[in-house]
C-alpha cells in the first residue's frame, strides 16, 4: 500500500469522509457507556462525595489538551520540513479542538477546585501552565489567521507550535516539580492507580470517547480546510457528494 | 441503582452545581463545535461548487 498517496489533499479528502462517521459513532457510543459507568456504576468517593464525578470529563479533556498539542506540533513540523500541505492543514484543523479541550479542562477544574480546595483558581504550576497552553493554541490560530498567504501562515504558525511544545512536559510534570494544590497523577504506567477500578474504567472509557470525538472533529475540519484552500483546483470542481 | 431517586441523582450529594456545571457546559461546547463544523463544511462546499461553475463558464 502506498501511504504517500494519502499525503495529497485530493486522495485524503474522500478517505477522511469515509472515516469521519465511524469516529462520530464511536464517540457517541463510548460516551454513553462511559457516562453510565461514571454515574451509575462507580461508587461515591469517600473523601469528595459526588463532586469527584467531574473527573470523568476533567481528566480526559486535560489529557486530550496536551496530546492534541503534541500531534498538532508534529504535523506542523512535518509540514515545515517536508513542505507537505496536508500536514500543515492537519495542524490547523487540530488547533480549535485542542483549545476547546484545554478550556474544558480549565473550566471543569475550576468547578472541581471550588468544593475540594475552596477556590476556583490558584496561580500554581499545573493550572498556570495549562492556561499557557490555551494561550498557545489561541496564538497559533491568531497567527495563522493573520497571514494571508496560506503556506507562509503554515510556516509561521509551525514555528510557534514547535517552540510551544516545551510547555507540555511542564504541564505534565508540574505536579512533581513544584508544590501545587493540584493532586499528583492518579494513573501512571509504573504503579497501581490510586482509585477504585470502576472509577478508573469509567475514566478510561471517557478518555477513549474524547479521543474519538477529537479525531472526528479534526478530520471534519481538515476536509473543510482542504475545500477552502483547494477550491480553485480541478478536482474540487468535480466533487459530487459531500 | 445507587441514587434511590431521580431527585437524589440531580442533587449529586449537594454538589449539583459543580457536577452539572461541568457536564452541562462541556456538552454545550461540544455540540457547539459540531454545529460550527457542519456550517463551515456546508459553506466550503457551496464556495467550491460556485468556483467550479465560474471556472466552467470562463
Amino acid at each position: 500500500m502506498n501511504w504517500f498517496k494519502y499525503a495529497s489533499p485530493q486522495t485524503f479528502y474522500p478517505l477522511a469522509g469515509k472515516l469521519v462517521p465511524l469516529f462520530w459513532v464511536a464517540a457517541l457510543v463510548l460516551s454513553a457507556v462511559g457516562l453510565y459507568i461514571g454515574f451509575f456504576v462507580a461508587p461515591t468517593d469517600f473523601q469528595q462525595g459526588e463532586s469527584y464525578r467531574i473527573i470523568f470529563i476533567h481528566v480526559p479533556a486535560a489529557w486530550m489538551s496536551m496530546f492534541i498539542y503534541l500531534v498538532m506540533a508534529v504535523w506542523a513540523a512535518i509540514g515545515l520540513v517536508l513542505n507537505t500541505r496536508l500536514s500543515s492543514m492537519m495542524a490547523t484543523a487540530l488547533a480549535p479542538t485542542g483549545a476547546l479541550m484545554t478550556f474544558i479542562a480549565l473550566w471543569t477544574g475550576a468547578l472541581w477546585g471550588r468544593p475540594t480546595w475552596g477556590t476556583w483558581w490558584v496561580w500554581d504550576a499545573r493550572l498556570t501552565s495549562e492556561l499557557i497552553l490555551l494561550f498557545l493554541y489561541i496564538g497559533f490560530m491568531a497567527l495563522h489567521a493573520s497571514i494571508d498567504e496560506p503556506r507562509r501562515a503554515d510556516k509561521a504558525a509551525a514555528i510557534l507550535a514547535i517552540v510551544g511544545v516545551v510547555n507540555v512536559p511542564i504541564i505534565y510534570f508540574s505536579v512533581k516539580w513544584w508544590n501545587t494544590l493540584h493532586q499528583g497523577a492518579s494513573v501512571s504506567l509504573t504503579r497501581a492507580p490510586s482509585m477504585a477500578s470502576t472509577m478508573l474504567l469509567g475514566m478510561l472509557v471517557m478518555a477513549i470517547a474524547f479521543w474519538m470525538y477529537s479525531i472526528a472533529a479534526a478530520l471534519t475540519r481538515v476536509r473543510s480546510i482542504i475545500l477552502e484552500r483547494e477550491r480553485r483546483s480541478a478536482w474540487v470542481g468535480t466533487l459530487q457528494e459531500n | 441503582m445507587q441514587w434511590g431517586s431521580f431527585e437524589n441523582f440531580l442533587a449529586m450529594g449537594g454538589y449539583a452545581r459543580y457536577v452539572w456545571g461541568s457536564f452541562g457546559v462541556t456538552l454545550v461546547l461540544l455540540i457547539g463545535e459540531v454545529v460550527l463544523l457542519r456550517r463551515r463544511h456546508e459553506a466550503a462546499l457551496r464556495d467550491a461548487r460556485r468556483q467550479a461553475q465560474l471556472g466552467g463558464e470562463a
